[in-house]
């Protein structure tokens, strides 16, 4: 296998992108690793329709009066771009693709358990973007991406139907996906791959899943429910007719406040593989960040009510609300402090994942800490409705999940496509992305303290600096996501072709040739250690 | 998972190539389907979440609009989609002693009852319009329904046949849904698809029946029986 | 797996059970035991859940993790109750201010 690199291009070995040609054989493929492109090209598709919302929405933020749009269409950017980026890039990102592709690997199985309904997922979920695009196109819709009642039920005459069926259905995509993982973390796993010698990404994918199988339903019953308050007007969430809006919210956030756990969790899971292997060191507290992962996803099913402490929502219940949401933060800062001390002592090198990776660490560490003030009953009733609060769940989904999903994207790419990029520009990139990210989201920290409320189309001019440093940081950050994109095509036809483990890390994925034959594995493999056995008096890898 | 070579048992029917031996396979799908039926248990935990709370709050509404349906009708039922769940287990245990001819009746009895039991329900339904008592569509309670609805409050009434249309609505997809799964066992099971070695997709549909059978074992008191008919 | 036989007799008997549950649930309606009338029909509906499980999908033979799931699920329906009832049923603890309810309508 290590003669691969010597042979010319021509005679490239049969992995799963040459098994096959044409469009037939990609679009009813049943292969994992197939169905992970299928969802990488559309997740990529749906960030760049999110992201030109946010665009349009920070163009309009330059100037006090508002520069582009009037309030009627700001709404529906704002709404768009928050159903897009959380519904179809956030929750499918790091699951659907990288979970796709590497679950069956990391497991030493040849595909997922159920590989048809993994097919049916990707079907699910285009259906459920059209839907959300056809609303887009014939009109928008303008209530914010929770869809609050009464005003998305009773008020709003917008496309609220169509958005609300096209989540409706890609949630349906989120539950198969999940409980294929489940089932093939549970059956599939390769002789002597015991739970705690299964790397960490695949805990937090099983984790992350649990939330989807237990979640997503209920989203997905309050969405119908919605529709048909919508429809019909039976008063289930009408206050005029006796029904309570604040329900809505209670099973609204029931799913969506875990869906950020859906949406960070992977992102956790991504960094303790490439923090171990560029520290050439076993994770500090290996079963403890196991654990916490699984603690996160059930602590996050507790927290809910801090999204209603200033709703009408019982103060009483918003007590144990914020207390439950300072308990969240245990098991991620363990995490954080994990990751710290597998650094410590470690032989670092800093690639283009790992500085992926550290800049994770630090902005989650920031969205993190400003969680907990907004877990805070007094606080949270200065902030809220804030752009504190747009920021802070910036810095989580953003910095942290996306720079998780980029440095797993990086540090699997010579896995998927057998290609190399130029690490240079990768970490060209992942710097500008930082320092764009940051000017781009500290501001609204600074704008939200000082009172500026969030999804306003305007707003008082002593606001002005500071909205013009967050709309100049966008632009930074949009030159920041554009340069993968061209590299990472550049190197498909261009790039080295990579060896089966070009970074020396541990890892079942690394032990197929890559990209990995249709089969995985020619035989399955055994596995004797546990995970990040790295050699650890030895040099950095070069 | 077992050392067992994998192409050897690959002769056997209904091996997928992703896994290693068939208990394997029967293990996933058993897995697989039981995870399923927690997504439906969430699903419909929502809406028993939310009638929860209003029963709670509007007690007399949920009462007097309970005490319209029909109590005979609704036991009736029960009994008939008890009666599919038998014939759905007997068909899984024909299934498992191999025993063709009596697979295709049992599935096809469970078929008739879950028949019957829609029909019924179709039939209530229809009552419901008749009276009027349809939020959204047709709502306009007269004569002794009123005076039935009127004491608790008639929007909150309203909320009570929502509940009572979204829950035994949502139920009867279930079973439309089901009646369809089982209409493909039949067809296979004549084919003799299945055999005592192979025989997940019948016991899949059949847990899947049995959970739509819970659903209505819920169902049944939460809406006919509230506040008691004394 | 369920790769034991259960025979035919099982099968009927707790099918009688449940018809019989089902009379007896009805019946009690009937019968005027205030709030636990409540009470008994969901007990008894509980009880009735409980033996389908059990038998007829067969729980009874099954692994110790498919009896977890089952748990976890209804845990997790608790949950999302427990907690939204919490708010409900505390929300009238404290009164809402005065200048509250002297507030004029919001409704148009």
């Amino acid at each position: 296998m290590s003669t691969a690199t010597l042979e010319p291009r021509v005679h490239a070995p049969r992995n799963y992108l040459n098994a096959d040609y044409g469009w037939k054989s990609w679009l009813f493929t049943l292969d994992h690793k197939r169905i992970a492109l299928l969802y990488l090209v559309s997740i990529t598709f749906f960030f760049i329709i999110g992201g030109s919302f946010a665009v349009l929405m920070r163009i309009q933020l330059v100037d006090p009066q508002g520069a582009i749009v009037q309030p009627e269409t700001y709404n529906k950017l704002f709404t768009l771009h928050g159903v897009v980026m959380i519904f179809f890039f956030l929750i499918p990102s790091i699951p659907a693709v990288l979970g796709n592709f590497l679950v069956p690997l990391m497991v030493g199985a040849r595909d997922l358990a159920f590989p048809k309904l993994n097919l049916l997922s990707w079907y699910i979920y285009i259906v459920g973007g059209l839907f959300t695009l056809y609303s887009a196109i014939a009109g928008g819709v303008d209530t914010g991406w929770t869809f609050y009642t009464p005003y998305s039920s009773t008020y709003s005459n917008t496309q609220v139907t169509a958005v609300a069926i096209g989540v409706f259905i890609t949630g349906f995509s989120s539950i198969l996906t999940g409980l294929n993982f489940i089932v093939t973390i549970h059956k599939m796993r390769a002789p002597g791959l015991t739970w705690f010698r299964m790397p960490l990404f695949l805990w937090a994918t099983y984790a992350t899943s649990i939330i989807m199988v237990l979640g997503t339903p209920v989203l997905a019953i309050t969405i119908f429910l919605l529709a048909l308050e919508h429809l019909f007007h039976v008063g289930i969430f009408s206050p005029a007719l006796g029904g309570d809006p604040l329900l809505f919210q209670h099973l609204f956030w029931f799913y969506s406040h875990p869906a950020v756990y859906i949406m960070i969790l992977p992102a956790m899971g991504v960094v303790s593989e490439i923090i171990a292997c560029f520290a050439r060191k076993r994770i500090f507290g290996y079963k403890i960040v196991a654990f916490s992962s699984v603690a996160i996803a059930v602590l996050g099913f507790l927290v809910w009510g801090h999204h209603m402490f200033v709703t009408g929502q019982s103060v009483y219940a918003g007590i144990i609300f914020s207390l439950l949401s300072f308990l969240v933060a245990i098991p991620s800062a363990i995490k954080v402090f994990n990751w710290t001390a597998t650094l410590y002592k470690g032989s670092i090198s800093f690639d283009a994942p790992m500085l992926y990776a550290m800049g994770f660490i630090g902005l989650f560490t920031m969205g993190g800490l400003t969680g907990l003030f907004l877990a805070s009953l007094a606080t949270d009733v200065h902030l809220n409705g804030t752009y504190f609060v747009v920021a802070h769940f910036h810095y989580i989904m953003v910095g942290g999940a996306v720079m998780g999903y980029l440095g797993g994207i990086h540090f699997w790419w010579p896995k998927i496509s057998g290609r190399k990029y130029p690490n240079g520009w990768a970490a060209l990139a992942a710097a500008i992305i930082f320092i764009g990210f940051n000017l781009t989201f500290f501001p609204q920290f600074v704008l939200g303290y000082l009172g500026m409320p969030r999804r306003y189309a305007f707003y008082p001019a002593e606001f002005q600096v500071l909205n013009v440093m967050s709309s100049a940081g966008a632009t930074v950050l949009g030159v920041g996501y554009l340069i993968p994109l061209i590299y990472l095509f550049w190197s498909m036809r261009y790039g080295p072709i990579a060896e089966p483990n070009p970074w020396g890390a541990t890892g079942l994925e690394w032990k197929t040739p890559s990209p990995p034959p249709t089969e995985n594995f020619t035989e399955i493999p055994v596995v004797t250690e546990e995970a990040y056995a790295y050699a650890e008096e030895e040099a950095g890898h070069e | 998972m077992s050392d067992a070579p994998a192409h050897l048992e690959a002769e056997h029917t209904g091996l997928a190539h992703q896994f290693e031996d068939l208990e394997q396979q029967q293990e996933s799908d058993f897995l697989g389907i039981w995870l399923f039926l927690v997504t439906e248990i969430m699903f419909f935990g929502g809406l028993f979440a939310a009638y929860a709370i209003y029963r709670w709050l509007y007690f007399a509404a949920f009462e007097g609009g309970s005490h319209i349906l029909d109590i005979r009708l609704g036991a009736a039922n029960t009994v008939v989609l008890l009666g599919s769940s038998l014939t759905m287990a007997l068909s899984v245990r024909s299934a498992q002693t191999g025993n063709r001819r009596a697979l295709v009746y049992f599935l096809i009895a469970t078929m008739i009852l879950g028949g019957v039991f829609l029909g019924v329900k179709a039939y209530e339904y229809n009552q419901k319009f008749v009276e009027h008592i349809v939020p959204g569509l047709d709502w306009a309670p007269e004569g002794e329904v009123l005076a039935h609805l009127a004491p608790g409050g008639l929007q909150h009434a309203q909320l009570y046949f929502f509940f009572y249309f979204a829950m035994t609505g949502l139920h009867a997809i279930h079973m439309v849904i089901g009646m369809g799964l089982l209409l493909w066992l039949v067809i296979r099971g004549r084919k003799g698809a299945f055999t005592p070695h192979y025989f997940a997709p019948v016991e899949v549909v059949g847990l899947y029946w049995h959970f739509v059978d819970i659903v209505w074992i819920f169902l049944f008191p939460l809406l006919y029986l509230i506040g008691g008919r004394y | 797996m369920s790769h034991t036989i259960v025979p035919q007799k099982t099968y009927l008997y707790i099918f009688f059970s449940l018809i019989g549950l089902t009379l007896l649930t009805t019946g009690v309606a009937f019968i005027d035991l205030g709030p636990f009338n409540t009470v008994a029909a969901l007990v008894i509906a509980f009880t009735k859940m409980m033996l389908v499980i059990m038998f007829f999908m067969n729980v009874r033979n099954s692994s110790g993790l498919i009896r977890i799931i089952i748990v976890a699920a209804f845990f997790w329906f608790a949950l999302l109750i427990a907690f939204t009832m919490s708010d409900y049923r505390t929300r009238t603890w404290t009164p809402a201010p005065e200048s509250w309810s002297s507030a004029p309508p919001t409704h148009p």
